[in-house]
């Protein structure tokens, strides 16, 4: 009874937290809901008398691969959500009637095949000498030459890791004299023009006023400025608003 | 209960598939292939506690290994497609065609 | 009487060294080619020597086989295994073929002496001698060898020189057009003689001349062979009605054409008739009337086309065929026959080569012009050659006590004796070669002088008048030699045969006589037309019997729109079969491939998404497909 009703309410949390990890935008909720989902697992998995591999999926996945996704996904950007527009013509479309159908079959194949009463792993365990000892007894023994191609597997993986992510410097280090020559050839020898200072508003968005009362658009983040458009966080000042939304554009482009 | 765990491992496994098939982003589609890689994992281990052998979760346990190694090297890929291209973007690689 | 029996020679001497004849000059043709410019400055001394030590060689074992009684006189040497427990590569010295090589070294040896001065002022004189080694080579190896393949080689090499030899000049077009076309029509020979072989092979089982048996009647089977080395014949000796070629050949050098297509190639085909002649051509089978046919419809066939020739060397090439047809009238009546044809081979070989050189003498003195119409008078500027050529001229007429006149008038008493029709056409043919051989004479060397104005004719020097005098010595006395009392018929009967009764030699005959007399008619004809009368320079229109002479009795027209017209049809037929069937259905094949290839690719639009969806697609079918079938 109590694993029934651990089973429903599991199934229930990890459908749901798979179906939302599909649809939803932005990466860093998918990776949420995936680590919900593994979690889930991992109780399941524990209910079905194999607490070793419990204690395994939470520590390599929750605990290793969820962080490394979520540490790539800052590397990459976290805001980068995707669009819901689908580019491939009936993609989206066949994609789910593939999904469906093939979801009915693996239930109607299921559903069809008569089980017996569940043997239960007591028997395997008490001959190895309880379920550790047997669990070591088939990894060391029987697939003990499997288990040593992991670990080769595992040095190939973390060597591939490092070549892969390694980036060879082409160019000369810039040094201070490089980039001093750089800045005086470039259009602007001087730094940008600071944000203005209100206190109505938070000083880091609010764009500065020239020495002539004209409007710097250069000043403000154009981050910040996008930010502001999306959050329609516009100042009420016709002028102020312009040149932040110019500068919004400028950065979208 | 076995019909059960394996309806759920197979609806997870077909989410997955569908996530991977639609999802653009490359991060989400490898966490997609997790999710079918996991669900694959649920299955062994119902299968072990039915016929009551060890096996299947030794499987299992090897399916982890392979997948952590799998998702170390994929990401670094990613990474390194990202420094280049500035996308993540599974359809942007599409040169190699007719 | 059979001709003897061919024993193995086992005694040393000259006979077991015959293939020195060969290797002399093969090893001069090798090193001339394989060293080429480094050998220019001596190399034509090097040809003239091989030859020379060919020639001695020759003499040395015609000695010694003098001295052997007459059952002996066939002597095999054996060389090496040919192709192991089929042929074994063998030489057949007897009387026969030591005529021949006498005739080839001693004639060829003669025409290389000549060559140094006429192909002094040649850049590839070299080369030129190279191909002479050549021939002499495989001309030799041919008459000497003793089976049908051993022959068949030799037949084929001396095909090569002959090809060389005439295209040697090959930047002209008309040179390597005629080149080509006598190896094209050869090719036609060739074929006749190589199925003769295969026929033998079957038949008896050898190829060895040593192994055949004389026949005495005659079955299809020997009768096939027979034809078929007929046409072997034809081909090599120009005989209707594969002669278109021999004309043409003329535009080789003119020694080529003394030595090759006058004296000693061409004859390959009576050789080859004679040589068969026990085996396949008994006396007074349809074999030998074939022969004697296509032997008589030749020698008038060379001969109307001699009369109408301008270009002296043709006008030679046409006497040339003509003698040949004479020789192969004579083979074609059986012992009697062969005798007297090989007599008339071998004075051919002298006078003809005698004349052909003194032709080339002529274009040599008259800047290589060829054209008749344009010599005249040339007697007083070059009276060594004049005096040479007219030797020549009275032997191949007939003219009493001259070589021809014994030679030739054997072969007409016997062909009346046993085959009337062809006989008195021989006849005819006879008056026919005193008009044109007159003719020729008298446009050259007599009546006014038609020369060009750069023309400044002059006597050529000692190295080429000298072999022109030794060979026409030769056509004054060798027939009287070999004829009366029957030097040749008796010397040859080891190897060919002895008639039943030995022929005499009845010089008041009425086919004599009657053959004398017309001589007379054409040379006095033409006399009055060429010799007394003045001659144009330009070519009159001529009546409808010239112009078919002149076009060689249209023989080329006859190959053309027979066998050529026909041939080109056949080709553009296949050629467009080949277009539009095959290549049409190998082409839409491909079409059809490639285009629906291209849509197909289509498919693979570099979306690794599209591909995703296809394999899940593809899993749900197998588990639908397992689901059903498998019942899981």
């Amino acid at each position: 009874m109590g694993e029934t009703i651990t089973f429903w309410v599991l199934a229930v949390v990890s459908v749901g937290a798979a179906l939302g990890m599909v649809f939803n935008r932005k990466a860093v909720y998918s990776a949420l809901m995936l680590g919900t989902v593994m979690l889930c697992l991992a109780v399941l998995y524990a209910v079905q008398e194999a607490p070793f591999l419990a204690a395994v999926q939470i520590i390599v996945y929750t605990g290793a691969v969820m962080m490394l996704f979520l540490f790539v996904l800052m590397l990459v950007g976290v805001d980068s959500s995707d669009s819901l527009v689908e580019t491939l013509r009936g993609q989206r479309f066949w994609a789910v009637i593939a999904g469906i159908g093939f979801a009915s079959l693996i239930v109607l194949a299921v559903g069809n095949a008569t089980f017996g009463s569940q043997a239960g792993l007591a028997a395997a365990t008490a001959q190895g000498g309880g379920y550790v000892r047997s669990i070591a007894l088939l990894l060391f023994t029987k697939y003990v030459f499997a288990f040593e191609v992991t670990s080769a597997l595992l040095i190939t993986a973390a060597l591939a890791a490092m070549v892969l992510a390694h980036r060879e410097r082409v160019a000369k280090k810039a040094t201070q004299k490089d980039l001093s020559r750089a800045r005086f050839l470039s259009d602007r020898p001087t730094p940008l023009p600071g944000p203005g200072t209100y206190a109505r508003g938070n000083a880091v968005d609010m764009p500065a006023l020239l020495p002539d009362g004209s409007v710097s658009e250069e000043s403000v983040n154009p981050y910040i400025a996008r930010y502001d458009v999306e959050q329609d966080r516009l100042p009420s000042d016709p002028k102020f608003a312009e040149a932040i939304r110019a500068r919004a554009e400028e950065e979208s482009e | 209960m076995t019909t059960q765990y394996l309806i759920l491992s197979g609806l997870l496994f077909a989410i997955g598939a569908v996530g991977v098939l639609i999802r653009r982003n490359a991060i989400v589609v490898f966490m997609c292939v997790e999710l079918m890689l996991n669900a694959c994992n649920l299955a062994f281990v119902t299968f072990a506690r039915q016929v009551g052998n060890l096996e299947g979760q030794i499987i299992a346990f090897f399916v982890m290994v392979v997948a952590a190694a799998e998702v170390v090297v994929g990401l670094a890929i990613i990474v390194t497609i990202f420094r280049t291209r500035r996308s993540a973007s599974v359809d942007d690689a599409n040169l190699l065609k007719y | 009487m059979d001709p003897v029996e061919i024993i193995q020679h086992t005694a040393g001497g000259v006979i077991g060294m015959s293939w020195l004849m060969i290797a002399f000059p093969l090893l001069g043709a090798t090193i001339l080619l394989v060293f080429n410019r480094y050998t220019n400055r001596w190399g034509h001394l090097l040809g003239v020597a091989m030859s020379l030590a060919s020639f001695v060689v020759a003499v040395l074992a015609f000695v010694q086989l003098l001295g052997l009684p007459e059952a002996q006189r066939r002597q095999a040497v054996h060389l090496w295994e040919f192709i192991p427990g089929m042929v074994d590569m063998g030489l057949l010295v007897d009387p026969l073929s030591i005529a021949f090589a006498l005739l080839i070294t001693g004639v060829g040896s003669l025409i290389h002496i000549y060559s140094i001065g006429y192909m002094a002022h040649d850049p590839d004189r070299r080369r030129f001698f190279a191909y002479l080694n050549l021939f002499v080579a495989a001309m030799l190896l041919l008459v000497l060898a003793d089976n049908y393949l051993a022959l068949f080689i030799g037949w084929e090499g001396v095909g090569l020189a002959s090809y060389l030899l005439i295209g040697f000049w090959q930047f002209k077009p008309s040179a390597a057009v005629a080149a080509k076309k006598a190896f094209v029509v050869n090719r036609v020979g060739d074929f006749g003689l190589l199925v003769g072989m295969f026929l033998i092979w079957t038949t008896f089982g050898t190829l060895a001349f040593a192994e055949l048996k004389p026949i005495t009647s005659e079955n299809p089977t020997t009768l096939a062979i027979g034809l078929l080395l007929l046409l072997g014949a034809c081909g090599k000796s120009a005989q209707l009605p594969l002669q278109s070629w021999l004309l043409d050949a003329m535009e080789g050098p003119t020694p080529v054409s003394a030595l090759i297509h006058a004296a000693t190639m061409v004859t390959a085909g009576v050789y080859l008739v004679v040589r068969s002649g026990a085996f396949f051509f008994p006396e007074g089978s349809g074999a030998a009337l074939a022969v004697a046919i296509v032997g008589a419809a030749t020698l008038l066939a060379g001969a109307i086309i001699g009369c109408a020739k301008d270009d002296i060397k043709k006008g030679l090439a046409g006497s040339t065929m003509s003698q040949i047809g004479y020789m192969m009238l004579g083979a074609g009546l059986g012992p009697v026959g062969y005798a007297f044809a090989i007599g008339h081979l071998i004075t051919h070989g002298f006078f003809k080569a005698d004349m052909f050189l003194g032709a080339g003498s002529v274009m040599h003195a008259m800047n290589d012009e060829v054209n008749m119409r344009k010599y005249g008078g040339l007697r007083k500027y070059m009276p060594i050659t004049f005096a040479t050529f007219f030797i020549g001229y009275l032997a191949i007429i007939g003219f009493p006590l001259l070589s021809g006149y014994f030679t030739k008038d054997g072969i007409i008493e016997s062909a009346i004796h046993a085959e009337p029709v062809l006989g008195w056409l021989a006849v005819l043919g006879a008056g026919l070669t005193g008009f044109y051989m007159s003719r020729m004479v008298f446009m050259t060397f007599f009546g006014e002088k038609r020369w060009d104005k750069e023309a400044h004719p002059h006597e050529s020097p000692a190295v080429m008048t000298v072999p022109l005098i030794v060979l026409s010595i030769g056509s004054i006395f060798l027939g009287g030699y070999l004829v009366l009392s029957n030097t040749l018929l008796l010397w040859l009967a080891p190897a060919v045969g002895r008639p039943a009764e030995l022929p005499g030699f009845h010089p008041f005959s009425v086919p004599g006589l009657s053959t004398l007399a017309l001589v007379a008619v054409g040379a006095a004809f033409a006399w009055f037309k060429y010799g007394r009368a003045e001659v144009p320079a330009v070519q009159p229109r001529g009546s409808f019997l010239t112009t078919f002479a002149r076009r060689d009795l249209y023989g080329d027209a006859l190959n053309e729109s027979l066998i050529m017209r026909p041939g080109q049809w056949l080709t553009r037929l296949a050629v467009y079969f080949d277009n539009r069937g095959i290549d049409g259905v190998v082409n839409g094949l491909a079409a059809g491939i490639g285009g629906s290839s291209g849509r197909l690719r289509r498919l693979q639009t570099g979306f690794a998404r599209t591909y995703a969806l296809s394999i899940l697609f593809g899993a749900a079918i197998l588990t639908g497909a397992l689901l059903l079938v498998g019942n899981i």
